[in-house]
């Protein structure tokens, strides 16, 4: 999948968007997911289901004015 | 009391949380400024760091209402998302509209400011959009339905001050919403005088993170601020063209 412009492979047991997310190691960061241009709520990460060629964007909170 | 939305605030400074020499620093002048409004910015994460710090980790959250920007957006859609991503953490209260329109001076775009202004008050958002100093564009986005008006007293980050004090002034005396002088402020001077001026508030950053000591100036500013209000408050005389004694003209003693 495509992951911040990034192409990352995951494997299969990594179903959704929180599998990815600690796949990565950020399950303990407070971070915002974009999954197919569809901006998902925290809540909605365990229950969103990702596949092959799927796109996330993964944001967050930095320093600004 | 500074009211936005269904919002009240003491403090009349909201605070940028950009370029701070470290974390602690920043955490010190947040703190010393007493700010109860942090401005961010929404980012792409690097995914490859896990380990990677985040100044929200360092602060009590509950203590501020945060006001993320659209930093970054150069029309109204992509602001619209950048907000929507930002309201998605669950963490905002407020947006604030910043629709770049001119990369070298970083001046708004007024059209696609009053176009994400628009689309974000249709769905329910709080938003105080960042403007130029155009008293017309100041009018017409409160007549939208802005929560608040943010006009910039000079370009961001170049620390010049209020270049059109006359402007500002008209906005300030047309607004039934708060004004909130919002980029440019150099100085403690800077941000006293816009409040002398009559602004709600101001919204500052690199006059902070920038300074040679920013808890220092954190400090500064929340007292000129303060100071400011104070002496719009109070009233201020008129200018007059010569002078006037303040010791009384009768009853001198000459001594002869």
């Amino acid at each position: 999948m495509k992951i911040n412009g990034d192409v990352i492979t995951v494997e299969d047991n990594n179903k959704t968007v929180e599998h990815v997310i600690a796949h990565l190691g950020l399950e303990a960061k407070s971070l915002i997911v974009e999954h197919n241009q569809h901006i998902l709520k925290k809540e909605e990460h365990p229950e969103t289901l990702v596949t092959d060629g799927d796109r996330l964007e993964i944001v967050h909170f930095v320093g600004g004015g | 009391m500074l009211k936005i939305g269904s919002f009240q605030f003491s403090s009349r400074l909201f605070l940028g949380t950009g370029k701070y020499p470290n974390f602690d620093i920043q955490k010190q002048a947040v703190d010393v400024s007493e700010t109860e409004v942090l401005t961010f910015s929404v980012r792409r994460m690097n995914i490859y760091d896990a380990k990677q710090p985040n100044f929200l980790e360092k602060i009590e959250v509950e203590n501020y209402k945060f006001l993320p920007n659209t930093a970054g957006a150069k029309d109204a859609e992509e602001a619209v998302r950048i907000a929507k991503l930002a309201n998605a953490s669950g963490l905002c209260d407020m947006v604030k509209v910043e629709v770049i329109g001119c990369q070298k001076t970083l001046l708004p775009d007024p059209v696609e400011t009053l176009k994400a202004t628009e689309i974000l008050l249709n769905e329910g958002y709080t938003v105080l959009p960042y403007t130029s100093d155009d008293v017309v564009l100041a009018r017409k986005l409160e007549e939208l339905g802005a929560h608040a008006i943010m006009p910039g007293a000079s370009p961001i980050g170049s620390g010049q001050g209020i270049i059109n004090p006359l402007n500002l002034q008209f906005i300030i005396e047309q607004a039934r919403v708060p004004v909130i002088v919002d980029a440019g402020i150099g100085s403690p001077a800077d941000a006293a005088f816009a409040m002398e001026l009559g602004a709600d508030g101001v919204l500052l950053n690199t006059a902070v993170s920038g300074a040679g000591d920013p808890g220092k100036m954190a400090e500064a500013m929340k007292l000129a601020i303060q100071s400011g209000r104070l002496g719009y408050e109070a009233g201020r005389i008129e200018k007059k063209a010569y002078a006037n004694p303040s010791s009384p003209t009768e009853g001198i003693s000459s001594g002869s």
